[in-house]
């Protein structure tokens, strides 16, 4: 599905990827773990296409993205929910999602009106409050209809940057649950997170990511049994 | 005062209030895509003005407004294709900078191209001492098409932002540019169209007033202090408290001419500028931390 070789970006002279390579196969879910400032957000953004790969490759389905606009990465598939929420806050939760769909609109056979219903399916709370403006929702909220307006686009791949930041741990389990009723529904699925425990052990596979490095990467059990990934980023002492 | 006076001065005061509502509507829209303030939305009237009073000799008069108006938006994509598209992240000071230039800029051509001489558009029905009753005042026809043309244009961009998709694609850019990106909206699209947008309703507003008020090569600057007056007075990027808030200055600004001389008439507006600069720079409707938020 992703397939990221040699990927090298920045800001300015700010060198933050340092030859990173990793690949998401269809229907998983990849969790890239890390502290802060390891460079997760960055590497996401570079996917997106928001930053540009200063060298190396990222292919989306086989095809070379890296030099495409933002705007048409989306469109090729891949969708970023990102670093919080950044919801549309003036703009009525119906018309948030709606402008998610965005991309698909030109494309037969989509149905808004379905993958709406879809959408509330799955988030019940949005639902009941479509016309309310998103900036009045609740983290947790502004979580799923950013969740919501990403899966609108129908994306083949679905990243996610922090989802469960600063929201109390009972969103955090109902959000990660959802997480992975979407890969069981085969949707791909790149997670980035802090919470590395929770991350792992929903995921099939793992990464972790030290100063622009990918430093590790295995499945995620094997991830949550490694004594290094545990010591640094699970809380735990090893004698 | 006498009660048909009144009305006569009030009349005045909303024909004006609604034209500078119409100029700040311009300013606001292209705030709200770019951060900036685009000097030239004064040029955009004066344009709009001047090109239905050369080809209203050529095609009957609705076409000649229709075809100003088009071709003053093409002038708007132009501008900005030309100028500002191709910027990578400019600061806000640059692209200022940039679009006072291209007032300039506008402002020589229309002198090169039609002079200094004032014209004026015919009035759209009747001539210039046609009159009808309003309360017990007289009132030339033309104000009644300022008022009604301003007010369909208001009614109609707030249906289009609220209910078309490109109106929610532009509202997306204005709330959050990086993820209006992540759906898959092009942001530099939405500025080239919210330039065309402020100059198509620049343009009309510039026709509807021209009968009434004139057009000259260099009406575009006044018009622009005015609109900026009235686009802070009421909150940059809100354009229902800009008509508040142009309807306002025009009224003040016609009933001043009953206790102060004339030439003080535009002096009222930069006073009110700087007072509300001083003491309410987020404007009369505007929050004070919404406003703390905002680069510009």
């Amino acid at each position: 599905m992703l397939r990221i070789k040699n990927l090298e970006a920045g800001y300015g002279k700010l060198r933050v990827l340092k030859r990173i390579s990793l690949h998401v196969n269809p229907g998983e879910i990849v969790t890239l773990i890390g502290a802060n400032g390891a460079g997760k957000t960055t590497l996401l953004a570079t996917i997106t296409g928001l930053i540009r790969a200063i060298a190396g490759e990222i292919q989306l389905k086989g095809e070379n993205i890296e030099r495409l606009a933002a705007e048409k990465i989306v469109a090729r598939g891949c969708s970023l929910v990102p670093e919080g929420r950044q919801v549309f806050a003036t703009m009525s939760v119906r018309e948030n999602l709606v402008l998610g769909g965005y991309v698909q609109y030109r494309s037969k056979g989509y149905d808004l009106t379905a993958e709406l219903d879809k959408i509330y399916a799955l988030f019940p709370v949005l639902a009941e409050r479509q016309e309310q403006l998103a900036g009045t929702l609740s983290g947790g909220e502004q979580q799923m209809l950013a969740m919501g307006r990403a899966l609108m686009a129908k994306p083949s791949l679905i990243m996610l940057d922090e989802p469960s930041t600063g929201l109390a741990p009972l969103i955090v389990k109902n959000i990660f649950q959802i997480i992975t009723r979407l890969r069981d529904e085969g949707n791909t699925v790149l997670l980035i997170e802090q919470n590395a425990k929770a991350a792992l052990q929903i995921a099939d596979r793992g990464y972790v990511m030290e100063t622009g490095k990918i430093i590790v990467e295995g499945a995620a059990d094997e991830l949550l049994a490694n004594k290094d990934v545990q010591r640094a980023y699970l809380g735990r002492d090893v004698e | 005062m006498a009660p048909e006076l009144f009305v006569q001065y009030l009349m005045a005061g909303v024909t004006y209030g609604f034209i500078y509502a119409i100029v700040a509507i311009g300013f606001n829209i292209i705030y709200n895509t770019t951060g900036i303030i685009n000097f030239a939305q004064g040029e955009f009237v004066m344009l709009g003005g001047m090109l239905a009073i050369s080809l209203n000799g050529l095609v009957p008069l609705p076409v000649a407004i229709a075809l100003a108006v088009a071709i003053t938006m093409l002038i708007g994509a132009l501008l900005e294709i030309t100028f500002i598209r191709w910027l990578d992240r400019p600061s806000v000071l640059r692209m200022i900078i940039i679009t006072i230039g291209l007032s300039i800029l506008i402002r020589e051509v229309a002198l090169h191209v039609w002079g200094e001489s004032v014209r004026a558009l015919p009035y759209f029905s009747g001539n210039e001492i046609t009159t009808i009753a309003v309360l017990g005042a007289r009132v030339s026809p033309q104000i009644l098409w300022v008022i009604g043309a301003c007010s369909l244009m208001v009614g109609t961009l707030s249906l289009f932002f609220r209910y078309t998709l490109l109106g929610q694609e532009m509202r997306a850019c204005a709330a959050n540019r990086m993820a209006a990106t992540l759906c898959g909206i092009n942001p530099r699209n939405m500025v080239t169209f919210s330039f065309m947008l402020s100059a198509g309703i620049g343009a009309l507003a510039g026709c509807v007033m021209s009968p009434i008020t004139s057009t000259e090569y260099s009406i575009g600057t006044g018009l622009a202090i005015k609109g900026f007056t009235v686009a802070i007075l009421g909150g940059l990027g809100n354009s229902m408290a800009a008509v508040a808030a142009g309807l306002l200055l025009g009224i003040i600004e016609a009933f001043s001419v009953s206790v102060l001389p004339l030439a003080f008439q535009d002096a009222i507006a930069i006073t009110i500028l700087l007072i509300i600069l001083f003491v309410r720079p987020h404007g009369l409707f505007g929050r004070k931390d919404a406003a703390g938020l905002k680069e510009f």
